[in-house]
């Protein structure tokens, strides 16, 4: 575990807040639901924090939520990317279609 | 200094990285397919690698866990139907507060010596997924159809201000240092609770703001507890989330001519005028033979879609008539009200998932100007988004909110399934208008005789 200390992590959100920002910024409004979808995928992310806290739980009591939360997480995890992998493989422009036919 | 932990952290770095990098690709329709394969390579990293993070154990458990949990999505999310979109989107959002919440949990629940920020962080991260959590269930029971009333009890602001405070009077003990079992689990059970009576009384047609409210909040909730357990790639994209979903609630709230705090305080309804408007003239009905050939020897043709048509299923034969249409040499476009759908780009979702390609897509703002050499605008399946009633009518409801301009074109028809008023029970101007006509029928065969009409004339 590296050590993140107050002002450090102040930094990173900092930056990270504005990347974010910057990412979504002027984006068209036919990508919303997908974006939403895609933006709700990354924060699975917390499918790796819910694996630490069930590795170094002991108590049943500690097992039994860091279970609950590894399943949860992984349902965001996997659930995000199905959908949105679903609905983006949808998208194609009329050139791509004459492609196909 | 290369050992496991070493490896562990850079491979974090990567996903981090990944993320963004596939985020920012899913913002641009020509390289958003491939931005979600980019951030789901991150994943797939980043989970293998904590595997390998010292000091863990019950990798079975994990193991089982990762299983239920990702098993039961991947099956219910190939086989959602992508009408049902949105309130997929809210479950799995939920399930990502609950996670971050129960990491709080775990950590509350240890107690031991901690820094100040390691409390807080661990304490709000904590109230806020528990927020997320319930919330989004109550979201996704909402629009699944299993709660269908808005539940408004007098004196529910009263109760949620104090169950408010009841969380921060809490929480504040736990920072303290106060972190018995009996405090930690009240925190979490009031937390609970209060997501549940924050969502209860919002409308269904305002949800979609709500459930992008609640995925920045968890994204929050994530960066916090990636600051507890020190993990720095929970925090980017925790943050990185937050920070685009708040922006992007503003922009669907914008979109929906509503403000944050109108949706979450008021039900639908209970602001604006009342004025349903008065029918003046009469409803007239067209032909199919008639129709057929306004569209067939048309320049150009504005199809409007509403979620009606999703409903019926006709975005299908749509996509048919657009085609023959096209092979006469009609220029055929389709225009996109904010709100067509369930959720801002909804509609192109569903309208992407029949073949239409997103060139022929074009929002309100790009498509406005062009009804005016327009010869035919078809509706189907939409009503108060082009009900003129919006823009010359004070008393309207609706009156503000932006429309598409379908009254005008040369023509306009509409398919609609009978001779009522639609959801909000407003009367529709612009059927009563001179250059309107009604096709009536269900969606789906109303376009499929349009589809025989053109290919006769």
């Amino acid at each position: 575990m590296i050590e993140i200390t107050g002002f450090i992590a102040l930094y990173i959100f900092l930056l990270a807040a504005f990347t974010g920002y910057e990412v979504i910024a002027r984006v068209p409004v036919i990508l919303h639901t997908p974006l939403m979808s895609g933006s709700n995928f990354i924060h699975g992310i917390v499918l790796v924090g819910a694996m630490v806290a069930l590795g170094h739980a002991e108590t049943p009591l500690e097992l039994t939520i860091g279970f609950v939360g590894t399943v949860l997480a992984a349902g965001n995890a996997v659930g995000g990317w199905v959908v949105t992998e679903r609905m983006l493989e949808m998208f194609k422009s009329s050139r791509e279609e004459k492609k196909h036919v | 200094m290369f050992d496991a932990l070493w490896l562990v952290e850079a491979s974090y770095f990567i996903a981090a990285a990944l993320f963004i990098i596939g985020l920012k690709r899913m913002a641009s329709p020509k390289t958003a397919r491939d931005g979600i394969v980019w951030a789901g390579a991150a994943m797939v990293l980043a989970t293998l690698v904590t595997f390998m993070y010292p000091g863990m154990s019950n990798y079975l458990l994990i193991i089982v866990a990762i299983a239920i949990g990702g098993g039961l999505a991947w099956i219910t999310g190939k086989r959602v139907q992508m009408t049902a979109m949105p309130q997929m989107i809210a479950l799995y959002n939920g399930m990502g507060g609950g996670a971050a919440a129960a990491i709080a949990a775990v950590e509350l629940f240890k107690g031991g010596d901690h820094s100040l920020a390691f409390m807080v962080l661990a304490v709000l991260g904590g109230v806020i997924g528990s927020i997320a959590f319930s919330g989004s269930l109550i979201a996704f029971a909402k629009l699944q159809g299993w709660l269908n009333k808005s539940i408004r009890l007098p004196g529910q602001h009263i109760f949620n201000a104090l169950l408010g405070v009841v969380i921060i009077v809490l929480g504040a003990s736990i920072v303290m240092g106060n972190d018995s079992h009996l405090m930690v689990s009240m925190f979490f059970v009031s937390s609970l609770v209060l997501g549940i009576t924050i969502t209860i009384p919002i409308g269904g047609a305002d949800m979609p703001v709500v459930i992008s409210l609640y995925n920045a909040l968890t994204g929050l909730a994530v960066a916090f507890e990636g600051f507890v357990i020190g993990n720095a790639a929970m925090i980017i994209a925790g943050t990185v989330v937050g920070a685009a979903g708040t922006l992007l609630t503003q922009l669907m709230a914008k979109a929906m001519n509503r403000s944050l705090a109108n949706v979450l305080f008021s039900g639908f309804g209970d602001t604006g005028g009342t004025d349903t408007g008065a029918a003046s003239g009469t409803m007239k009905e067209i032909e199919d033979g008639d129709a057929g050939v306004a569209m067939a020897y048309a320049k150009k043709v504005i199809i409007i879609p509403g979620y009606g048509m999703a409903v019926a299923q006709a975005q299908h034969k749509v996509w048919e008539l657009t085609q023959q249409l096209t092979q006469r040499g009609v220029q055929v476009k389709f225009a996109i009200h904010p709100v067509a759908g369930r959720m801002p780009g909804h509609m192109n979702v569903l309208l992407a998932e029949a073949g239409v390609p997103y060139d022929l897509i074009f929002d309100l703002e790009e498509i406005n100007s062009e009804f005016a050499s327009a010869d035919v605008a078809l509706v189907i399946g939409a009503n108060d988004v082009v009900n003129p009633a919006a823009r010359n009518n004070p008393a309207s409801p609706i009156f503000g909110m932006p429309i598409l301009d379908s009254d005008k074109a040369a023509q306009v028809i509409v398919i609609k399934r009978g001779k009522g008023t639609g959801f909000s029970g407003i009367e529709n101007e612009l059927f009563f208008l001179d250059n309107c006509r009604m096709l009536y029928g269900d969606g789906q065969e109303a376009a499929a005789r349009l589809v025989a009409a053109v290919k006769a004339s």
